[in-house]
């Protein structure tokens, strides 16, 4: 059941995060393509919302150009399930919890098992609320992916005892966007995580090189990466593919 | 009203990135501690009393009374405290209680900028540093108050992020506090975000229902028939009505802001146009789309410009105990003007919106009913907008 797993048997993961509809639904299919040809092994699509409270300027400017070129949650749903046809990487939604729970929460999730999604990350959905969509992730085999901050210390072991899919190691405080450098202590994060699970654990946030990604990788499962991406659909919107491409190749071969 | 997780019946809760998490517990866990702390009051107390000048006026607005020939009416003077709204309650609360957790730095959002005067003045009161977040549309349209802000030695950041307005603030001062937790307090305006502000901000502004619940019964000698305050966030409208939820026959009116009117997409009216959702930490109502995109919403006032409403209202909504009306933009400037005529107050404009719904609900009361008008704040800021509004190009 959990493919999740699946992403993390390559070597070290390398997750490109990547905004449903920025700039158009047929540039983010080109652009997943691309990543998984060129080596991404598990796929973070964004569903974008109109206030994203954790994001950066970068990824923000994303949500915005998606929503204004009209992309909705039932046209994103479509997307995925014909995405899926020859797409088989682990792929997660992330967004915010109001896009789940306007949609209902139950009819959201089901959706996400139809269409083929293996998890769901919701960065304004901390462990003392995450029984709001839990019941039906179980009931319909989506992993519920958690979050572990910089900030996190007494709560990590609590979180981790409980993670599923993989655990979205946030690498400094702030919002998403690249860094010239990582400061947070994040071998002792991912010992305490070792500790009390299983369960894979990926770095995310201000990673934008192959050294870095090498870096944050060398001790954990794997490097998250969404504003970097995004500056490249940002400059070259629908030629980004091939830039995203050669992008993830470059990345994943410091992982391997 | 509150249980452990900080819910309004199925309102409320913590929806917030894990990296705050630590911090909003922190702020519980202090707030436990001082609200029960006899130094703490004492010296809460004095600020309010010698400070901002409370307790604020309950005034008998006798010519308006007369005017309308209904209902007796009553204005709690907010607008007479220090700084001329009620936003000082809450900010001279959460900046003592910053201050005893040893932050060293105030952030705010502010709309009309009033709760940002009042954090930037307890800031500098208290000697702390302080960055307020304000609408780069609000700046514009409140330049006195950023002027003020900056004079009390705040910085003030445009935000220029979505609509420009209060809500894009209270994004931008969300993300500003993931960044720097350490020395900083959130200093969050209204019954809003994760819990526990909804409770801390309503404690502090409770002390405005206490208030008009021992002036009217010196004056009267009963509670009064309505109560009635604007409602944006809602934290004026919560203090208000807190110390009367239990008293069933004092009816409680929270007066939103309709912009151009509740058929319109120009409207802020959270309870008559939204519906349940989940943003800025809180599960409330919420102006959205039917994907839960947050709607632009208008209004006139800037202080009201929100699209929810904190969680206590949604709850009180829920179980009928308030009533929530929409009151246009056209209504509250007619009532802004109306009230300086009549009584020589000139009321801000959030204020006016419950100015305008006592207007029209005192003619058809008995002259042995009262109503109470929580006049949150004073006018000086809108009169160049109002002005403008009218079509009179003044500027400040």
């Amino acid at each position: 059941m959990n493919k999740i797993k699946n992403a993390f048997e390559n070597g070290k993961a390398f997750i490109p995060f990547i905004t449903c509809g920025d700039p158009d639904l047929e540039t983010t299919a080109a652009v997943v393509r691309a990543a998984v040809e060129n080596g991404a092994d598990l796929i973070e699509l964004g569903i974008p919302f109109s206030d994203p409270t954790a994001e950066g300027p970068v990824i923000q400017g994303a949500n915005l150009r998606a929503l204004n070129g009209g992309v909705t949650t039932d046209q994103i749903f479509r997307f995925v399930r014909e995405l899926r046809r020859n797409v088989t990487v682990p792929i997660v939604f992330m967004t915010y919890a109001n896009v789940v729970f306007s949609y209902g929460a139950e009819r959201f999730i089901s959706a996400c098992k139809d269409i083929g999604i293996d998890g769901l990350i919701l960065p304004d959905l901390p462990f003392e609320e995450k029984d709001e969509f839990l019941p039906f992730c179980h009931k319909y085999g989506v992993d519920l992916v958690s979050l572990i901050a910089p900030t996190s210390e007494n709560r990590i072991a609590m979180i981790a005892k409980e993670a599923e899919g993989f655990i979205y190691i946030v690498s400094s405080l702030g919002v998403t966007g690249v860094r010239s450098e990582i400061k947070t202590d994040l071998t002792s994060i991912v010992k305490i995580v070792r500790e009390n699970t299983e369960v894979p654990c990926a770095i995310g946030f201000g990673i934008s090189t192959p050294e870095q990604a090498k870096k944050m990788a060398g001790f954990s499962d794997g490097a998250i990466v969404g504003s970097a991406i995004i500056r490249l659909l940002e400059q070259y919107g629908k030629a980004a593919p091939k830039y995203v491409g050669d992008y993830v190749k470059k990345m994943k071969s410091a992982l391997i | 009203m509150t249980n452990p997780k900080g819910r309004f019946g199925i309102h409320g809760g913590q929806y917030i990135p894990e990296t705050l998490m630590n911090a909003v517990i922190e702020l519980e866990k202090a707030y436990d501690y001082y609200k029960k702390d006899p130094e703490f009051n004492k010296e809460l107390t004095e600020l309010f009393n010698e400070y901002a000048g409370r307790p604020s006026r309950l005034y008998y607005a006798e010519k308006m009374t007369r005017d309308l020939g209904g209902a007796k009416i009553y204005l709690k003077r907010e607008d007479l405290n220090h700084t001329g709204a009620h936003k000082i309650n809450n900010v001279l609360g959460q900046a003592l209680l910053a201050k005893k957790m040893g932050k060293t730095r105030l952030i705010a959002e502010t709309g009309a900028g009033q709760h940002g005067v009042a954090t930037a003045t307890a800031a500098a009161l208290m000697g702390m540093e302080c960055v307020v977040f304000m609408g780069e549309e609000d700046t514009v349209r409140q330049a006195l108050n950023v002027y003020r802000m900056r004079l009390l030695g705040a910085e003030v950041i445009p935000v220029k992020s979505g609509t420009a307005t209060l809500k894009d603030a209270v994004s931008e001062a969300m993300r500003e506090w993931t960044s720097r937790i350490d020395d900083t307090h959130y200093c969050l305006g209204s019954v809003m975000g994760p819990h526990p502000f909804p409770t801390i901000v309503r404690d502090f502004q409770a002390v405005i229902s206490k208030e008009i619940r021992e002036q009217i019964l010196a004056k009267e000698g009963r509670l009064p028939d309505a109560v009635l305050a604007c409602v944006g966030g809602g934290s004026n409208a919560i203090g208000s009505f807190y110390h009367f939820i239990g008293d069933q026959e004092v009816r409680l009116i929270g007066c939103e802001a309709a912009g151009r009117g509740i058929d319109t997409a120009e409207t802020a009216a959270t309870i008559a146009t939204g519906k349940p959702g989940i943003f800025h930490g809180m599960k409330s109502y919420f102006c959205q789309d039917k994907y839960g995109q947050i709607a632009p919403v208008y209004s006139i006032s800037a202080g009201l410009d929100y699209p929810g409403i904190g969680p206590e209202h949604a709850h009180l909504y829920d179980i009928g105990r308030a009533e929530y009306v929409p009151v246009t933009d056209d209504e509250a400037v007619c009532a802004f003007e109306y009230l300086a005529r009549t009584e020589g107050i000139i009321p801000a404009i959030e204020s006016a919106h419950a100015v305008a719904h006592a207007i029209k609900l005192a003619p058809a009361m008995n002259k042995d009913q009262i109503i109470v008008i929580t006049i949150s704040g004073r006018g000086d800021k809108d009169c160049a907008a109002i002005a403008r509004y009218r079509g009179e190009d003044l500027h400040e």
